[in-house]
């Protein structure tokens, strides 16, 4: 067994036992919902209504209904695809390289923080879908033998890396969120009663792939979760690295630099932790799991938010400092005019949410706030869409002929897409969170006697 | 005599541990443990060998590996090349760089599905399947061993000696 240093503070709080992890996490998937998620179910269901109908109605007309131009022909879609990207990040990181690094605190919201991967992905991947414009070609971008005029793929392009990038990365991380709920839907088969709920304990039967722990079993699967980790932690690093070079390959000033890779990743972390925030503060209040997502977690990953703040802080003088330096007055001008040019409230959102907010989590007072916490969070999301905005349209907003020069406003379609994409991630967080157990509970029992305060207390003793 | 199968059932996994040392010390062969989660050093008491996932893993990477190479060579240089951006795809080794980031995706691609495929086929792992745990109270907080004999009394006295919970026996054929 091991040991863990009375110092440390304890994971998993309160007098639990094996049984009442199982009751704890069992409960939400076997109770009725309660009022407070009816609420917040009804919300993002309208806004996935919405959603619904601007997709259709951009699918049937055209993308001509959003607001693009010749000179901005990249906005909105490109920003909410790389913000959804970057939310997903933060799931794999807890998942994958938390577990490289045995880090065991991860194991109270690997499952959320992987599903939110999952559902981010999806949202992510609606948006270069529907820029498409056909839709229902969407099978052109995959290495098909064919006969229709144009023909292969082109393996230059770093748009067709993202394909590869973002496919692989989508499914690799469902088969990882997968094999680790095989045993904990083994659970909820066995705890359904068969007499009262024929339906859920088929459901859970299929589910759970037969699961029974046999000792071979339990082998193989941390043999496979290793592995799997091991395959996540540079998937995930390449990722967004690849969908960095979708800007950085280019030629357009304020695109062209070596740092996008790495920047681009720590602002995947930083916004994908916030994410992570958001909705834990609020599963952990309306599920009942404040005894295994405590304020310990909540510190641990408030750190991680303001250490990838201040590595995309850096990233921001870096860019400044390199365009002066460059002595290039096209690369000048391009952070002169984020800066100072029309675009500049939108600079200056992002400066404040992503740079200056984060220093507050210097204070432990502060970082281990719920509420603060909380506000924070939103305040990061929402700096890291203005960061998207400000790298794609400022940069490109202002073209090499000053006849060109042109401002982007989104059309209500576009503002429907993004908002509907919110709904649409809500919609599908809270039927998992329903349906799912929520905690992966089978690795969380690995640690209740060397992390929970009850065991903790007692070797103190 | 008939057969029996006897199911010793722990409430602790450090006690279990203790009891499948003994169990296999006397010469008794254990059929199977059943745990809720996996349970550090169980494999080695009870003997079981290392698992070749990993190597498996290696080997799928490797074919995607390859399979990328060949993809990237046969579409860019072989069957079609093309002059992109003033860029012609002369020959693999000027054109590769752009193509690592493919090659790259297609490993990972390869390595994971494949491994957990194996995974899945390998425990036996399938929709529709059904569980094999003889007592459904080893996905909550029981831990259980499954003992195949004809000496239920010999049993007996060393799981109870070891600190069993419960014991059950179960008449085969």
């Amino acid at each position: 067994m091991q040991k863990e240093s009375p110092i440390r503070e304890p994971l998993i709080l309160g007098d639990k036992s094996y049984h009442d992890i199982t009751i704890d996490v069992a409960k939400p998937v076997l109770a009725k919902a309660n009022k407070m998620w009816w609420i917040v179910f009804g919300i993002s269901l309208i806004l996935f209504v919405w959603w619904i109908l601007s997709v259709g109605y951009t699918i049937g007309t055209g993308i001509g209904v959003w607001g693009l131009n010749k000179t901005v022909g990249w906005a909105w879609d490109i920003t909410n695809f790389v913000w959804w990207v970057g939310i997903g990040h933060a799931g794999t990181l807890i998942s994958a390289v938390l577990l490289l690094f045995r880090q065991k605190w991860r194991l109270s919201i690997n499952r959320s923080a992987e599903a939110m991967t999952i559902f981010a992905v999806v949202q992510a991947g609606t948006f270069p879908l529907l820029h498409m414009g056909r839709p229902w070609l969407a099978y052109w971008v995959f290495p098909i033998p064919n006969n229709f005029g144009s023909l292969w793929v082109n393996f230059n392009s770093p748009l067709l890396w993202d394909v590869f990038a973002i496919s692989t990365y989508f499914s690799v991380s469902f088969v990882f969120w997968y094999v680790g709920l095989i045993p904990d839907f083994a659970m909820i088969r066995d705890k359904v009663n068969e007499k009262y709920w024929p339906l859920r304990k088929k459901v859970y039967s299929i589910l759970s792939f037969g699961w029974s722990g046999r000792a071979k079993d339990w082998q193989r699967f941390e043999e496979v979760s290793l592995v799997l980790a091991g395959l996540a932690t540079p998937l995930v690093f390449s990722v967004h690295s690849i969908v960095s070079f979708d800007f950085a390959t280019s030629v357009i000033p304020g695109w062209h630099t070596t740092i996008f890779p790495p920047y681009f990743v720590a602002g995947a972390v930083f916004s994908g932790f916030a994410m992570v925030q958001t909705l834990l503060l609020v599963m952990r209040k309306v599920v009942g799991l404040e005894a295994y997502i405590t304020i310990k977690h909540v510190e641990y990953m408030n750190i991680v938010i303001m250490l990838t703040g201040n590595l995309v802080g850096i990233a921001y003088l870096t860019e400044l400092f390199m365009a002066w330096y460059s002595g290039v007055e096209f690369e000048q001008y391009a952070f002169l005019n984020r800066a100072t040019g029309p675009y500049w409230w939108a600079y200056w959102i992002m400066m404040t949410c992503n740079v200056i907010s984060p220093q507050l989590m210097w204070f432990k007072k502060l970082r281990t706030n719920i509420v603060f916490t909380f506000i924070l969070a939103l305040f990061v999301n929402i700096g890291m869409w203005f960061e998207r905005f400000v790298i794609i349209v400022t940069s490109i907003h202002r073209d090499y002929l000053p006849s060109s020069w042109t401002m982007f406003s989104p059309t209500f379609v576009d503002i429907g897409i993004f908002v509907g994409s919110i709904g649409f991630f809500f919609v599908l967080f809270l039927l998992y969170s329903r349906t799912f157990p929520v905690i992966a509970q089978a690795e969380l029992k690995t640690i209740v006697k060397s992390s929970s305060e009850k065991y903790k207390s007692k070797r103190h003793e | 005599m008939s057969k029996k199968v006897i199911y010793g059932i722990f409430d602790d996994e450090e006690i279990l541990l203790n009891s499948v040392k003994e169990v296999r010390s006397n010469g008794i062969v254990i059929k199977e443990v059943y745990s809720p989660f996996p349970i550090h050093g169980l494999d080695h008491v009870l003997g079981l060998k290392r698992t070749r996932l990993a190597i498996a893993a290696f080997i799928y990477g490797a074919i995607g590996c390859v399979t990328a190479i060949w993809l990237t060579y046969y579409i860019m240089i072989l069957d079609w090349p093309m002059n992109i951006g003033g860029k012609p795809s002369f020959a693999y080794y000027l054109s590769m760089p752009a193509f690592v980031p493919v090659i790259f995706e297609m490993t990972v691609l390869f390595s994971a599905h494949l491994m957990v495929i194996t995974y899945l086929f390998k425990c036996k792992l399938f929709p529709g399947q059904k569980s094999s745990s003889p007592d459904p109270r080893t996905t909550d907080d029981r831990f259980l061993i499954e003992i195949e004999s004809d000496d239920e009394k010999k049993i007996s006295s060393i799981l109870n000696k070891t600190g069993v919970t419960e014991i059950n026996v179960k008449e085969i054929s």
